[in-house]
């Protein structure tokens, strides 16, 4: 036990732990971070709740009856359907309709009136989706075409003026909403986070570490001694891949807790399959950091290799948006094999046995690297 | 000396691109002896002392420690060699002992010494203090506490003293002596201080662009001056090493 306690690799594996432990920023950009971003998403995509749209009508008489107005048919249907009438501090007019539907999520449609420059102004900076005016009893819409939520609340709207019986028995029946978990965007993107932060926390981790620990000429300092250098290496990304097996296991957790993921493949494979991606990215990074004392250039290094994957490999979006001839070499990154693999075994319910090849390739990526890496490895 | 030398150096070249750093040195470091190196900046001494620690190759020449090469010997002589390099900076966030712990695994021991080299360099006080908190001379004491944690045979200390105010300067060169007279650890030590030379060393190399002007004793060095230089017929032989190192050099030692 004490013996043990003596060893190199227990007292470099400790050294490297507490360094990790008392970084707090660490602890924010591994935990904390990863949380918020999850959950940040998770709310703006997956929980469609209620929407708001905005829609400017030109003309103050289809929102109210002066005397003398003459007859409107917007101002028929808001009045029919009891859109509530609100004035602004400066006077602004708008009235609002509520359209509850329980399996798209409700609407609220707030009319403001405007006049027409107003309207478009506001039309460039967002904040309104279609423009409305009438003309002797017939309605125009305007807006822009290549806009699909101007697109989804002319439809919407203009279906709703048509079938006015909506507003108490909203979507058809032949409308059954998937909601089955797997198939929100919180179940794509947990699995894409999970992933990117493994290869984030390599390479800032293990890379940056060495560069910096070289740098310092720390690593001419230790190898001056009789330390293993491979003991090195192993301390450094051993702590990493724990650290790693935290933070996913409190992200998994998180999500767990407010979105109901579940893992619906095999959790052996999963665990497989995690390992073999650690390596993979561990491998890379020490590769990359074998050469240089510089930091700056660490830096580029890590951004060069981090900032495509981040892109290209499917995280926050699928990647089968990008033209067809890119995605063979799409499919190759690390990254992409990663989290194609993790994603589905967390929502395709991938067995054992298919993860097996992969994960081989993920490992034997990671084994090259680090042997490449080490051949070449400076220590000062 | 009678004794088989420790550290053998024949005959040393190191280059870098353009610079000669050292040009054909030969040293011999017998068992007990103290050596300071002395020199002006970029004399060679950090390149020198770093190819006797294994640390650098020498482009040419033969450096032997123990009677063994480098080469494929590397394993055993780390053993027996304790450094401090010119400027290292340990890991911030560890703590002093913690630092001492993880450079005493490296050698196979364990807690027992750690404390006594926090005691022989008189760093009690400071052991749950995080090395970025250490002030420039505590750091450099740390330096030399890790340089002495195996009990070295050779102990090679780059500049340990610099940078130290004259009361810390004055307890390190006592550790160093306390040391001598314990053990028969042989020293390599470079500064530009001509008191630490004086005060710890019994053998004196002065080198300057990668050769060795001078070696000897003090007494050697100061008294039996045979190389006559211009200047000496002005002014007799030189009183103390200062000037000595002036008219060898033709400048002032300080960093
Ligand atoms: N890695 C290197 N690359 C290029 N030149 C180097 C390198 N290391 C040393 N030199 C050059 O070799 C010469 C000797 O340097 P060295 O560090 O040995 O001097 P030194 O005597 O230790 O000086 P100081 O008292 O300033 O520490 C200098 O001219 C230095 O610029
Ligand atoms: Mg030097």
């Amino acid at each position: 036990m004490v013996k043990w306690l003596n060893s190199q690799l227990w007292q470099l594996i400790l050294a490297n732990a507490r360094e990790l432990l008392r970084e707090p920023a660490v602890l924010f950009w591994g935990i904390v971070f990863p949380i918020l971003m999850s959950l940040g998403l998770g709310v703006a995509f997956t929980k469609k709740k209620d929407v708001t749209v905005n829609i400017a009508v030109i003309g103050r008489n289809h929102l109210v009856q002066a005397p003398g107005d003459s007859a409107s048919v917007i101002r028929n249907f808001l009045q029919d359907n009891r859109a509530a009438l609100r004035v602004g501090k400066d006077g602004a007019l708008s009235r609002e309709l509520r359209v509850p539907d329980d399996k798209l999520g409700g609407t609220t449609y707030i009319f403001e009136n405007m006049d027409w420059n107003t309207a478009m102004v506001s039309l460039k900076r967002g904040n309104l989706n279609l423009v409305m005016d009438e003309d002797n009893g017939q309605i125009s819409y305007h807006f822009d075409p290549m806009n699909p939520d101007a697109q989804l609340t002319y439809l919407k709207f203009s279906k709703l003026m048509k079938e006015p019986g909506m507003l108490i028995k909203p979507s058809e029946t032949e409308i059954r909403p998937l909601t089955v978990n797997g198939t929100r965007y919180i179940d794509f993107l947990v699995p894409g986070l999970i992933c990117m932060g493994v290869m984030m926390s390599c390479m800032w981790g293990v890379s940056y570490d060495i560069i910096e620990k070289r740098s310092k000429k720390l690593l001419r300092r230790m190898i001056a001694t009789p330390m293993k250098r491979s003991n090195f290496l192993v301390a450094l990304i051993t702590v990493r891949i724990t650290m790693n097996f935290m933070e996913a296991g409190l992200l998994l957790f998180f999500s767990w807790l407010v979105f109901d993921i579940t893992i619906q493949g095999s959790v052996p494979a999963l665990l497989l399959f995690f390992i073999s991606g650690n390596i993979a990215f561990a491998g890379i990074a020490v590769f990359l950091s074998c050469n240089t004392s510089k930091t700056e250039i660490g830096n580029g290094l890590i951004n060069l290799i981090s900032m495509p994957m981040m892109v290209l490999s499917g995280i926050f979006f699928s990647y089968h948006n990008f033209p067809a001839w890119s995605l063979p070499v799409i499919r190759k990154f690390p990254l992409t094999m990663m989290a194609d693999g993790v994603r589905g075994i967390f929502i395709e319910s991938t067995g054992f046995s298919q993860v097996l090849l992969p994960a081989a390739i993920m490992l034997a990526i990671g084994v090259v690297f680090f042997t490449a890496g080490l051949k070449l490895f400076k220590w000062h | 000396m009678n004794s088989e030398a420790v550290i053998r150096v024949k005959n040393v070249h190191k280059s870098f691109k353009t610079v000669h750093a050292v040009r054909g040195i030969d040293l011999d470091i017998h068992p007990g002896q103290f050596v300071a190196l002395l020199g002006p900046n970029g004399a060679g001494k950090t390149t020198l002392v770093e190819m006797i620690e294994g640390i650098q190759k020498p482009d040419r020449g033969e450096i032997l420690i123990t009677g063994k090469p480098w080469r494929g010997n590397e394993k055993e002589l780390r053993k027996i060699i304790g450094l401090s390099l010119q400027e290292t900076r340990f890991i911030d966030k560890l703590r002093l002992f913690e630092t001492l712990r993880l450079f005493a695994s490296f050698f196979g021991l364990g807690k027992e010494r750690c404390e006594e080299v926090m005691n022989l360099v008189g760093l009690e006080e400071k052991r749950q203090a995080y090395v970025v908190n250490l002030s420039g001379g505590q750091r450099q004491r740390l330096a030399l506490g890790v340089a002495l944690l195996n009990k070295p045979k050779i102990l090679l200390l780059d500049e340990p003293t610099t940078g130290l105010d004259p009361q810390a300067r004055r307890e390190v060169w006592m550790i160093l002596k306390k040391l001598k007279d314990a053990s028969s650890t042989s020293l390599i030590l470079t500064t530009h201080y001509m008191e630490e030379a004086e005060q710890l060393c019994d053998y004196i190399v002065i080198i300057d662009h990668g050769t060795i002007l001078k070696e000897g004793t003090l007494p050697d060095l100061l008294g039996t001056s045979s190389a006559v230089t211009k200047k000496e017929e002005y002014h007799g032989p030189p009183r103390n090493l200062d000037e000595l190192f002036i008219e060898l050099t033709g400048r002032h030692l300080n960093e």
